[in-house]
Protein backbone atom coordinates (compact mmCIF):
# COMPACT_ATOMS: atom_id res chain seq x y z
CA UNK A 1 0.00 0.00 0.00
CA UNK A 2 3.38 2.23 0.45
CA UNK A 3 3.08 5.07 2.91
CA UNK A 4 -0.16 5.75 4.93
CA UNK A 5 -2.31 8.97 4.20
CA UNK A 6 -3.14 10.67 7.34
CA UNK A 7 -6.59 10.34 8.55
CA UNK A 8 -8.02 13.18 9.29
CA UNK A 9 -8.21 12.67 13.12
CA UNK A 10 -4.24 12.56 12.45
CA UNK A 11 -4.07 15.46 10.53
CA UNK A 12 -6.23 17.78 12.93
CA UNK A 13 -3.53 16.56 15.47
CA UNK A 14 -0.70 17.61 13.75
CA UNK A 15 -2.09 21.23 12.72
CA UNK A 16 -2.82 21.38 16.46
CA UNK A 17 0.49 20.78 17.41
CA UNK A 18 1.74 23.31 14.95
CA UNK A 19 2.16 21.79 11.81
CA UNK A 20 -0.35 24.45 10.08
CA UNK A 21 1.03 23.94 6.94
CA UNK A 22 -1.71 20.93 6.66
CA UNK A 23 -4.68 23.03 7.07
CA UNK A 24 -4.78 22.89 3.36
CA UNK A 25 -5.02 19.52 3.14
CA UNK A 26 -7.65 19.20 5.40
CA UNK A 27 -9.69 21.90 3.47
CA UNK A 28 -9.30 20.42 0.00
CA UNK A 29 -10.78 17.05 1.27
CA UNK A 30 -13.87 18.41 2.21
CA UNK A 31 -14.10 21.82 0.33
CA UNK A 32 -16.35 19.83 -2.55
CA UNK A 33 -18.71 18.62 0.10
CA UNK A 34 -18.89 21.58 2.46
CA UNK A 35 -19.57 24.13 -0.81
CA UNK A 36 -21.84 21.54 -2.38
CA UNK A 37 -24.19 21.60 1.57
CA UNK A 38 -23.80 25.28 1.19
CA UNK A 39 -24.70 25.40 -1.80
CA UNK A 40 -28.23 23.48 -1.73
CA UNK A 41 -28.82 25.29 1.18
CA UNK A 42 -28.61 28.81 0.41
CA UNK A 43 -29.67 28.51 -3.53
CA UNK A 44 -27.12 30.44 -4.94
CA UNK A 45 -22.68 30.39 -5.47
CA UNK A 46 -21.87 33.83 -3.90
CA UNK A 47 -23.99 33.33 -0.61
CA UNK A 48 -22.60 29.58 -0.90
CA UNK A 49 -18.94 30.55 -1.05
CA UNK A 50 -19.35 33.01 1.72
CA UNK A 51 -20.54 30.24 3.62
CA UNK A 52 -17.76 28.15 2.45
CA UNK A 53 -15.10 30.73 4.12
CA UNK A 54 -17.16 31.38 7.28
CA UNK A 55 -17.13 27.15 7.48
CA UNK A 56 -13.37 27.15 7.30
CA UNK A 57 -13.28 29.89 9.39
CA UNK A 58 -14.69 28.58 12.26
CA UNK A 59 -12.71 25.75 11.91
CA UNK A 60 -9.07 27.26 12.38
CA UNK A 61 -11.07 29.32 15.34
CA UNK A 62 -12.30 26.14 16.87
CA UNK A 63 -10.11 23.04 15.98
CA UNK A 64 -8.14 22.85 19.23
CA UNK A 65 -11.71 22.28 20.63
CA UNK A 66 -12.11 19.45 18.37
CA UNK A 67 -12.60 17.02 20.98
CA UNK A 68 -12.70 13.17 18.50
CA UNK A 69 -16.16 12.20 20.14
CA UNK A 70 -17.86 12.19 16.81
CA UNK A 71 -15.47 11.92 13.76
CA UNK A 72 -14.12 15.11 11.70
CA UNK A 73 -16.18 15.29 9.24
CA UNK A 74 -19.92 14.75 11.59
CA UNK A 75 -18.01 17.74 13.25
CA UNK A 76 -17.30 19.91 10.08
CA UNK A 77 -20.89 19.29 8.75
CA UNK A 78 -21.92 20.64 12.38
CA UNK A 79 -19.81 23.61 11.72
CA UNK A 80 -21.06 24.36 7.78
CA UNK A 81 -25.06 23.81 8.63
CA UNK A 82 -24.55 26.50 11.28
CA UNK A 83 -22.79 28.69 9.09
CA UNK A 84 -25.65 28.68 6.81
CA UNK A 85 -28.36 28.98 8.93
CA UNK A 86 -26.62 31.84 10.81
CA UNK A 87 -26.34 33.34 7.07
CA UNK A 88 -30.24 32.34 6.52
CA UNK A 89 -31.20 33.93 9.54
CA UNK A 90 -29.56 37.04 8.90
CA UNK A 91 -31.22 37.38 5.06
CA UNK A 92 -34.82 36.62 6.16
CA UNK A 93 -35.57 36.07 2.44
CA UNK A 94 -38.89 34.74 1.23
CA UNK A 95 -38.89 31.04 3.21
CA UNK A 96 -42.11 30.05 4.31
CA UNK A 97 -43.65 30.20 7.60
CA UNK A 98 -44.25 26.95 9.16
CA UNK A 99 -47.57 27.50 9.22
CA UNK A 100 -47.98 27.96 5.30
CA UNK A 101 -45.40 25.31 4.87
CA UNK A 102 -47.40 22.35 7.26
CA UNK A 103 -50.36 23.72 4.82
CA UNK A 104 -48.20 22.58 2.05
CA UNK A 105 -46.78 19.66 3.30
CA UNK A 106 -50.43 18.04 4.25
CA UNK A 107 -52.33 19.38 1.05
CA UNK A 108 -51.82 16.28 -0.77
CA UNK A 109 -53.56 14.52 2.34
CA UNK A 110 -56.76 16.64 1.79
CA UNK A 111 -56.64 15.81 -1.59
CA UNK A 112 -57.04 12.35 -1.40
CA UNK A 113 -59.56 12.28 1.44
CA UNK A 114 -61.51 14.70 -1.07
CA UNK A 115 -61.50 11.49 -3.25
CA UNK A 116 -59.64 13.32 -6.21
CA UNK A 117 -57.64 11.78 -8.04
CA UNK A 118 -54.02 12.44 -7.62
CA UNK A 119 -51.33 13.05 -10.23
CA UNK A 120 -48.90 10.13 -11.36
CA UNK A 121 -45.94 11.43 -13.00
CA UNK A 122 -43.70 8.20 -11.31
CA UNK A 123 -43.13 6.26 -14.35
CA UNK A 124 -41.56 8.40 -16.28
CA UNK A 125 -37.70 7.67 -16.79
CA UNK A 126 -35.38 9.94 -14.17
CA UNK A 127 -33.38 11.38 -17.73
CA UNK A 128 -36.61 12.90 -18.67
CA UNK A 129 -37.73 14.36 -16.19
CA UNK A 130 -34.74 15.91 -14.86
CA UNK A 131 -33.93 18.68 -17.11
CA UNK A 132 -32.13 22.18 -16.04
CA UNK A 133 -35.55 24.02 -15.95
CA UNK A 134 -36.68 21.29 -13.33
CA UNK A 135 -33.69 20.92 -11.70
CA UNK A 136 -34.08 25.09 -11.34
CA UNK A 137 -37.46 23.98 -9.71
CA UNK A 138 -36.16 21.14 -7.06
CA UNK A 139 -33.48 24.04 -6.11
CA UNK A 140 -36.14 27.05 -5.44
CA UNK A 141 -38.67 24.19 -3.64
CA UNK A 142 -35.81 23.50 -1.43
CA UNK A 143 -35.12 27.29 -0.71
CA UNK A 144 -38.93 27.87 -0.13
CA UNK A 145 -38.71 25.45 2.65
CA UNK A 146 -38.26 26.94 6.22
CA UNK A 147 -34.72 26.71 7.09
CA UNK A 148 -34.42 23.34 9.69
CA UNK A 149 -36.58 21.69 7.13
CA UNK A 150 -34.29 22.72 4.27
CA UNK A 151 -30.74 21.76 6.18
CA UNK A 152 -32.15 18.05 7.40
CA UNK A 153 -33.56 17.50 3.97
CA UNK A 154 -30.11 18.80 2.28
CA UNK A 155 -27.69 16.37 4.75
CA UNK A 156 -30.70 13.30 4.61
CA UNK A 157 -31.42 13.34 0.88
CA UNK A 158 -28.67 15.54 -0.87
CA UNK A 159 -25.68 14.80 1.25
CA UNK A 160 -27.14 11.06 1.77
CA UNK A 161 -25.80 10.85 5.59
CA UNK A 162 -27.23 8.57 7.62
CA UNK A 163 -30.07 9.90 9.88
CA UNK A 164 -28.02 9.31 13.35
CA UNK A 165 -25.45 11.35 11.91
CA UNK A 166 -28.24 14.26 11.02
CA UNK A 167 -29.42 14.04 14.37
CA UNK A 168 -25.74 14.26 15.69
CA UNK A 169 -25.34 17.27 13.43
CA UNK A 170 -28.77 19.22 14.02
CA UNK A 171 -28.47 18.64 17.77
CA UNK A 172 -31.74 16.86 17.30
CA UNK A 173 -33.60 12.93 18.01
CA UNK A 174 -33.70 10.56 15.06
CA UNK A 175 -37.33 10.54 15.92
CA UNK A 176 -37.05 14.39 14.93
CA UNK A 177 -34.99 14.25 12.01
CA UNK A 178 -37.39 11.52 10.52
CA UNK A 179 -40.25 13.64 11.09
CA UNK A 180 -38.89 16.75 9.72
CA UNK A 181 -37.58 14.50 6.51
CA UNK A 182 -41.05 13.36 5.77
CA UNK A 183 -42.46 16.49 5.90
CA UNK A 184 -39.67 17.92 3.71
CA UNK A 185 -40.28 15.04 1.36
CA UNK A 186 -44.08 15.45 0.98
CA UNK A 187 -43.38 19.28 0.71
CA UNK A 188 -41.05 18.64 -2.12
CA UNK A 189 -43.19 15.72 -4.14
CA UNK A 190 -46.13 18.35 -3.60
CA UNK A 191 -44.20 21.23 -6.08
CA UNK A 192 -42.89 18.51 -8.58
CA UNK A 193 -46.12 17.39 -8.44
CA UNK A 194 -47.39 20.24 -9.78
CA UNK A 195 -44.72 21.33 -11.66
CA UNK A 196 -44.57 17.64 -13.62
CA UNK A 197 -48.30 18.21 -14.15
CA UNK A 198 -48.58 21.50 -15.78
CA UNK A 199 -45.36 20.32 -18.02
CA UNK A 200 -48.04 17.54 -18.92
CA UNK A 201 -45.15 15.00 -17.62
CA UNK A 202 -48.50 13.16 -15.22
CA UNK B 1 -54.53 0.10 8.35
CA UNK B 2 -56.38 3.30 6.56
CA UNK B 3 -54.97 5.97 4.76
CA UNK B 4 -54.52 7.75 7.55
CA UNK B 5 -52.49 5.63 9.79
CA UNK B 6 -49.78 4.87 6.91
CA UNK B 7 -49.26 8.38 5.96
CA UNK B 8 -47.17 9.34 8.44
CA UNK B 9 -44.60 6.40 8.19
CA UNK B 10 -44.48 6.30 4.16
CA UNK B 11 -40.67 8.01 4.62
CA UNK B 12 -39.81 5.36 6.45
CA UNK B 13 -41.55 2.94 4.39
CA UNK B 14 -39.56 4.27 0.88
CA UNK B 15 -36.41 4.12 3.34
CA UNK B 16 -37.12 0.27 4.39
CA UNK B 17 -36.74 1.20 7.64
CA UNK B 18 -40.18 -0.09 9.15
CA UNK B 19 -40.77 -3.83 10.24
CA UNK B 20 -41.67 -6.33 7.94
CA UNK B 21 -45.17 -6.51 9.69
CA UNK B 22 -45.78 -2.61 8.85
CA UNK B 23 -44.36 -3.05 5.18
CA UNK B 24 -46.56 -5.93 4.65
CA UNK B 25 -49.68 -3.67 6.17
CA UNK B 26 -48.76 -1.17 3.96
CA UNK B 27 -48.39 -2.76 0.66
CA UNK B 28 -52.04 -4.52 1.86
CA UNK B 29 -53.43 -1.23 1.68
CA UNK B 30 -51.69 0.22 -1.10
CA UNK B 31 -53.01 -2.58 -2.86
CA UNK B 32 -56.12 -1.22 -3.25
CA UNK B 33 -55.46 2.47 -2.38
CA UNK B 34 -54.93 4.15 -5.61
CA UNK B 35 -53.96 7.75 -3.68
CA UNK B 36 -51.84 5.95 -1.75
CA UNK B 37 -49.55 4.01 -4.73
CA UNK B 38 -49.40 7.17 -6.09
CA UNK B 39 -47.94 9.52 -3.40
CA UNK B 40 -45.61 6.62 -2.49
CA UNK B 41 -44.41 6.43 -5.90
CA UNK B 42 -43.95 9.69 -6.57
CA UNK B 43 -42.36 10.29 -2.89
CA UNK B 44 -39.90 7.87 -3.83
CA UNK B 45 -39.20 9.22 -7.64
CA UNK B 46 -38.93 12.93 -5.29
CA UNK B 47 -35.91 11.47 -3.50
CA UNK B 48 -34.76 9.49 -6.83
CA UNK B 49 -34.43 13.06 -8.60
CA UNK B 50 -32.82 14.50 -5.71
CA UNK B 51 -29.94 12.10 -5.35
CA UNK B 52 -29.77 11.98 -8.97
CA UNK B 53 -29.11 15.89 -9.37
CA UNK B 54 -25.40 16.71 -10.22
CA UNK B 55 -23.05 17.87 -7.58
CA UNK B 56 -21.63 21.06 -8.14
CA UNK B 57 -17.81 21.20 -7.76
CA UNK B 58 -15.97 24.55 -6.38
CA UNK B 59 -14.78 26.75 -9.17
CA UNK B 60 -11.27 27.21 -9.14
CA UNK B 61 -10.54 30.65 -8.68
CA UNK B 62 -13.03 29.73 -5.09
CA UNK B 63 -11.00 27.07 -4.75
CA UNK B 64 -7.65 29.74 -5.17
CA UNK B 65 -9.68 32.72 -2.29
CA UNK B 66 -10.71 29.94 -0.18
CA UNK B 67 -7.32 28.66 0.37
CA UNK B 68 -6.23 32.43 0.45
CA UNK B 69 -8.52 33.55 2.99
CA UNK B 70 -7.51 30.53 5.63
CA UNK B 71 -3.78 30.97 5.00
CA UNK B 72 -4.38 34.87 6.04
CA UNK B 73 -6.27 34.17 8.56
CA UNK B 74 -4.34 31.30 10.02
CA UNK B 75 -1.09 33.36 9.87
CA UNK B 76 -2.77 36.70 11.86
CA UNK B 77 -3.68 33.62 14.55
CA UNK B 78 -0.37 32.18 14.97
CA UNK B 79 1.15 35.87 14.40
CA UNK B 80 -0.73 37.30 18.15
Amino acid sequence: MGPSVPTDRELVERINTGESELLGELISRYEDRVYNLALRMMGNREDAEDVLQDTFLNVIRSLDRFQGRSSFSTWLYRVAANAALTRLRKQSKQAKSEDEFLDDVYSVKRAAQAGLKLPDWSANPVRELLNDEAMEQMNRAIESMPEIYRAVFVLRDVEELPTAEVAEIMDLSEAAVKSRLHRARLYLRNNLSDYFSERGAA
Amino acid sequence: MDCNEIFESLSEFIDEELSKKTCREIESHMADCRNCRVVVNTLRKTVTLYHSMPRERLSGPARLRLHKVIEIADSGDTGE
